[in-house]
């Protein structure tokens, strides 16, 4: 069983996840990042691999990809420091990017390297159904690692059902058409989600795009099985805040002091 | 008007050979899907047609001349004809599409309309249809673009076009075509996007490439009247996403004895880091949307290109040629921003035209090409120079480019 999965059997609620960009906001800020997030209650990671022109993402994550390239991160450089990740990261994490990058990269020799690393899932919102099926998704498979799909409130319930046949790991509920940072009314997105949540799929859905804060995080995870903050998280980051303190402050934000502080108590153990 | 050819076409996923397809995220699929299904049924009604046709007649000036340019044609011992886009409404071949386009946003629905541009031809010629039709436009330029082509931002505003900077990345073509792209993944219920090259995910390479195939049914014709055959032996065009070619090329793909020959800008040399020729610099990859060829680094990052001429400032190419290259169907020269200047100015003072920085690339090619009297040679002149003034005048300044 891929530690995603056997994360959401064992946590089917408020599930966590929070993305970073690798090599931001300095190069070798990576797994210092990331573990700020695992000690203070992420319960996944979504790891992204900057790209020139990252079409699904807002301006705050692009530019965080500007500062992550300008600083030179490359996926060699990220494999380089992913090596001992598993040493000190206990959670899953999934790479997303986009696949200009991963071509150019070998896309044999990049599910091989993850594998490797010990990632578990991948996030390629450019990668559409059918070369998945055909050419990318055997190989994915190959290497043991899972695979999101993303649905948007536009995606029809056929398209749903198939690309959750497809997905493995779970669903990436995009909360509203919109790309990464834009703030939407939830409420009104909130429909939506219900509607995912009748439909009774085979994976776990997490919403994501637009959770900023506690309210955002709980109104996802009333019909979700949790959600995914990126933009918020990100803007938390700039400016030059000590990585430990402003992740601390940001996640208390949205878990509450008690959970965030008890998942740093866990980690210690 | 656009007949079905069969191997013109790319495949049902949008694939020609390898290139193409519709590398797109999830939250365009529902614009893109709209877009491919509806596409050809709406192109092929006889009332879209018919307005199709009228406003290419009437509005547009069409059917563009071909023009024999005699002292060109002494110069290098042959026979030129110009095909003359730069005489189109807005002074090039870029309204052929806006015009299908606009057309087609009617058809579907759409109250709203985006675009990208870099020179601001597909720009102006996106905000006239838009007046038009009286709909809303929206259009995306770079920071940088919007300083360097001043007058096209203001015939833009006063069509009543929004011009939006984008501000990201390169602040150039590239980064407002990403602008667009999201404005479209924010708006995906009411707005239509008039991408302005042969790029882009399917179908937009296909649907550009149909518009602009008007270009060479009306060469094909014009040919045969002047000269009596249908076919020439040369086809010349610049290439930036490629539109203008793959309109001058498209009745002629299948017709094995006429030569291709698509221009790409070198800038200040192939090699020398400031360059924009695609097919020689860039390796296959995905870009806005479709495999093809792309100028990038080792790792996959999109590179910036250069050219003097902002619409081949780009460092892609549509799908359709990264196929023709490969294939060796066409064959891909270049030429320098200085090659493009002589050119421009040997047009103007052998025949009184004064081309556009672009189209000036494919008349630089033509010192490249080994031609006799016996050959025909048709070139695509994409454009009028009016927005190149500037940079002609420092020319003639003798200053520097
Ligand atoms: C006059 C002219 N020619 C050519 C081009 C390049 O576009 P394409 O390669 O799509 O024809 C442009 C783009 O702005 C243009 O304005």
């Amino acid at each position: 069983m891929s530690r995603i999965t056997e994360l959401f059997k064992r946590k089917s609620s408020k599930v966590l996840n929070v993305y970073c960009t690798a090599g931001f906001p300095r190069l070798d800020s990576t797994l210092e990042v990331m573990k700020a997030l695992q000690d203070n209650g992420a319960d996944l990671i979504e790891l992204g691999m900057p790209y020139s022109d990252p079409l699904a993402d807002g301006p705050v994550i692009q530019a965080s990809s500007t500062v992550a390239l300008s600083n030179g991160m490359t996926l060699a450089t990220l494999f380089g420091q992913l090596a001992r990740m598993r040493e000190s990261i206990g959670v899953p994490v999934l790479l997303m990017g986009y696949m200009n990058p991963v071509l150019q990269y070998g896309f044999e020799r990049f599910c091989a390297d993850a594998a490797a690393a010990g990632v578990d899932g991948l996030i390629l919102p450019d990668l559409p159904i059918y070369e998945f099926e055909t050419e990318y998704g055997p190989v994915m498979r190959k290497c043991g690692l899972d695979f999101v799909f993303l649905v948007t409130p536009e995606t029809s319930p056929e398209r749903i059902r198939q690309v959750d046949g497809l997905s493995s790991g779970f669903l990436y509920a995009v909360s509203s058409s919109s790309t990464t940072g834009k703030d939407k009314d939830m409420g009104e997105q909130e429909a939506y989600f219900a509607r995912l949540q009748q439909m009774q799929l085979k994976n776990p859905v997490l919403v994501g795009f637009g959770i900023r804060d506690r309210g955002t995080f709980e109104a996802a995870c009333r019909h979700a099985n949790g959600a995914i903050i990126g933009t918020a998280y990100i803007r938390a980051l700039e400016g030059g805040a000590d990585v430990g303190a402003a992740t601390k402050k940001f996640l208390s934000g949205i878990l509450g002091p008690a959970e965030a502080s008890g998942a740093a108590k866990k980690s210690a153990i | 008007m656009i007949k079905e050819r069969v191997s013109t076409s790319p495949d049902e996923r949008g694939y020609y050979g390898k290139f193409g397809g519709a590398f797109i995220p999830e939250m365009l699929y529902p614009n893109v899907e709209e877009l491919r299904r509806r596409y050809l049924e709406i192109m092929h009604e006889a009332a879209f047609q018919m307005e199709y046709r009228d406003l290419l007649r009437d509005y547009v000036g069409r059917p563009s001349p071909l023009y024999l340019a005699g002292r060109l044609s002494a110069k290098y011992n042959t026979r030129i004809y110009l095909k003359r886009e730069d005489l189109n409404h807005t002074g090039a071949h870029k309204i052929n599409n806006t015009i299908g386009q606009i057309l087609l946003a009617q058809r579907l629905g759409k109250r709203r309309i985006i675009a990208e541009t870099g020179a601001g031809q597909h720009g102006v010629a996106t905000a006239t249809v838009c007046a038009l039709k009286g709909i809303e436009c929206i259009v995306y330029m770079g920071e940088k673009d919007i300083e360097r082509q001043a007058p096209n931002v203001a015939r833009m505003k006063m069509l009543g076009a929004k011009v939006v900077p984008a501000t990201s990345g390169s602040k150039t073509l590239k980064d407002a075509t990403n602008e667009a792209i999201r404005d479209w993944i924010n708006n995906p219920v009411d707005t239509h996007y008039i991408i302005g090259s042969v790029v882009g995910p399917h179908p937009y390479p296909d649907l550009v490439a149909r518009f602009q195939s008007v270009i060479s049914e009306e060469t094909r014709a014009q040919l045969k009247e002047k000269t009596g055959s249908e076919l020439p032996t040369h086809v010349i065009a610049c290439v930036g996403g490629g539109s203008n070619a793959a309109g001058a090329f498209y009745h002629f793909l299948e017709e094995g004895e006429v030569e291709l020959i698509a221009v790409e800008a070198a800038g200040h040399g192939i090699h020398s880091g400031m360059s924009a020729a695609t097919t020689q610099l860039g390796k296959p990859g995905i870009l806005h949307g479709s495999r093809s060829y792309v100028m990038q680094t080792e790792d996959g990052q999109v590179v910036e290109p250069h050219s003097i001429s902002a619409g081949l400032d780009y460092p892609g190419i549509g799908p359709l040629h990264a196929y023709l290259f490969d294939s060796g169907r066409a064959t891909f020269l270049s030429a320098t921003d200085d090659e493009a200047v002589a050119a421009a100015f040997e047009l103007t003072r052998l025949e009184g035209i004064i081309p556009a920085l672009e189209s000036a690339h494919a008349v630089a090619a033509l010192d490249q090409l080994q031609l006799n009297e016996q050959d025909t040679v048709v070139l695509c002149l994409s454009g009028r120079g009016d927005k190149d003034m500037a940079t002609y005048m420092r020319v003639m300044e003798g200053g520097n480019i």
